[in-house]
């Protein structure tokens, strides 16, 4: 398992998730430049960006609150939408997990086509992007394959993720 | 329940000169609240202190006596009781209590004892009874989730990171709620011992069940509320807290309760439309419920409350500060953070009132009432003024010591 906690933390800023009960969800990163910004996911659906003040880094400096059609262009702009909107989605439904999956050497999914790989089949997860030397493929196709060394974003049953990471650990 | 039965009558002699002149008095009363609402949002206040204001007003010994209406705003309050204490068991997942309770106990253990013994003590001092001591306590315990949580989005601090740390201690105050509410209804009705811990065995249970069920179940017990239409919903979800209240209050365990434990149980997408179609029903009745809470209370008596209740205030504002300060330095927050976490925990509100409702209406210690709304008037005015000016004070007070002490160098 720590191989795929520390891809993780290379392929994205280390994200910090934190609950705000009656509220919503907030994840917050350090940019590369040493700023601190993050999105509230609230309840009732609109998000709300946040810019964290240098002086004072308990406070904000800008709050920006989207309205889902503005999130969506914003993400659209950041060209990430394809992750982001399944990660949105999946806060909001219960019993659903996403984790990062490491693809090793004598996985029996390696090589493979994610569509005929049994994967998800005996798993029910799906694979939702695989980060490839440092690059993300969103929505891999079917005939996509898996290569050892990648790593697959996979959603599902919190069982199902860890059924998948033992077939693709190999073994 | 006969105030009701006047209500049916009434309805059912609709078109009759007494259903007209009633209309005409609530329609007045309610006209009446839009403009103080207006009034206090416009300065950016809560406006539950002038809903109370209103309500001595119109009270006994106050300006205009109300006679009609008496009756329907009684049975409106008890409404807004229950709609209050349902939406706040709505607002945080069972999933949120149970983490709150596990994470943030020691601050809620510091908040608790803090802020519940300055009313606890003032109660024993002045001679009054042990419930009604626990009473003022819990009035001067319980911060008000309502105007915290606007002052904080009205702030753009949500995103802040002492406030995790506030929601915390609400989330805990909320939990404490449960088990508080149950023994104050069962002290209140003077029934001995063994009774009284059997009701409130019965109520902890009920509150445990309900939790560990809405954990486990939350799911199904969402889904077969659900409807895709907003009709059949509030139908439904109104008539199970109506249900549940009244049961409630038959086993002897408060109707509040009742409808908390329903707000619990649901969760999910659900209980965020459910929230969007109860808000203006809570937001009708709660008014009422201050209107009422004020019409009982003679005017005259709040002038020799009043100095007591500022300086309670002023105490149990500076226990709130000294929570925040160090529940928010306990998560690594600094100073700046540290003094608006302690800031924002000062507003009291609607559910001072609530409890402080239970003793009036069990016609417990005279001068509680009068304490409790002058203690009310004060705090929630001061808190939101508290939360905006705590920042600023901070700031321009670092920024001075940061001088001095370069000029010392």
């Amino acid at each position: 398992m720590m191989v795929g906690r520390d891809r993780r933390r290379s392929v994205l800023a280390e994200i910090e998730e934190t609950q705000l009960p009656g509220v919503g969800v907030r994840h917050d990163f350090v940019t590369r430049h040493g700023v601190r910004i993050g999105v509230i996911a609230h309840r009732s659906g609109h998000r709300e960006l946040l810019v964290y003040d240098q002086q004072d880094p308990d406070a904000c400096r800008d709050v920006v609150r989207l309205e889902e059609d503005d999130t969506r262009a914003l993400a659209e702009l950041l060209g990430g939408s394809h992750v982001t909107e399944t990660l949105a989605q999946v806060q909001s439904v219960e019993g659903l997990t996403i984790d990062w999956l490491p693809v090793e050497p004598g996985a029996a999914c390696a090589g493979s086509q994610i569509g005929h790989s049994d994967l998800r089949e005996r798993t029910g997860v799906s694979i939702v992007a695989v980060v490839r030397d440092g690059e993300t493929i969103a929505s891999p196709a079917p005939d996509f394959r898996l290569q050892p060394g990648d790593t697959a974003v996979a959603i599902g049953t919190p069982e199902g993720i860890r059924e998948a990471f033992k077939l693709l650990r190999g073994t | 329940m006969t105030a009701l039965a006047q209500v049916a009558v009434v309805a059912a002699e609709a078109g009759s000169p007494e259903a007209a002149l009633l209309f005409i008095e609530l329609g007045a009363i309610v006209v009446g609240l839009a403009v103080l609402a207006r009034i206090a949002l416009s300065v950016g206040f809560s406006p539950i202190p002038l809903y109370l204001i209103a309500g001595l007003a119109f009270g006994e010994g106050g300006l205009l006596p109300l006679d009609l209406s008496e009756d329907f705003v009684a049975v409106g309050s008890e409404l807004g009781v229950i709609l209050l204490l349902f939406l706040l068991g709505l607002e945080y997942t069972a999933d949120e209590l149970s983490n709150g309770l596990r994470r943030n106990l020691p601050a809620g253990v510091l908040d608790a004892a803090t802020s519940f013994t300055p009313g606890l003590a003032t109660g024993l001092l002045l001679g009054w009874e042990p419930v009604a001591a626990i009473v003022l306590g819990g009035v001067t315990y319980i911060s008000s989730s309502g105007v915290i949580a606007k002052v904080l989005a009205d702030l753009n601090r949500l995103g802040n990171r002492e406030t995790p740390t506030v929601l915390s201690i609400l989330v805990i105050e909320d939990l404490v709620m449960a088990v508080y509410l149950p023994l104050v209804a069962v002290l209140l009705t003077g029934a001995g011992l063994a009774a009284g811990l059997g009701s409130l065995a019965v109520a902890v249970g009920a509150v445990a069940v309900v939790l560990v069920a809405a954990l486990r179940w939350g799911e199904p017990i969402s889904r077969a509320i659900a409807s895709r239409s907003d009709e059949v919903l509030l139908l439904t979800v109104l008539g199970l807290v109506l249900l549940v209240a009244g049961v409630a209050q038959q086993l002897q365990v408060s109707s509040a309760i009742g409808a908390f434990l329903v707000g619990i149980a649901v969760s999910g997408p659900v209980a965020e439309r459910t929230h969007q179609l109860v808000v203006p029903l809570r937001d009708l009745f709660a008014a009422v419920f201050f209107v009422f809470f004020g019409l009982q209370l003679d005017p005259a008596t709040i002038p020799a409350v009043a100095g007591l209740a500022i300086a309670l205030g002023l105490v149990t504002a500076g226990t709130k500060i000294a929570t925040g300060w160090w529940a928010a330095r306990r998560a690594g927050i600094g100073i700046r953070g540290r003094a608006r976490a302690g800031a924002a925990l000062v507003a009291r509100g609607e559910f001072s009132i609530v409890i402080a409702g239970l003793a009036v209406n069990a016609g417990l210690e005279p001068q509680l009432g009068p304490l409790a709304a002058a203690y009310v008037l004060f705090l929630a005015i001061l808190g939101p003024i508290a939360a905006r000016t705590a920042d600023p004070l901070t700031a321009r007070w670092q920024a001075r010591r940061s001088a001095a002490s370069a000029a010392l160098r």
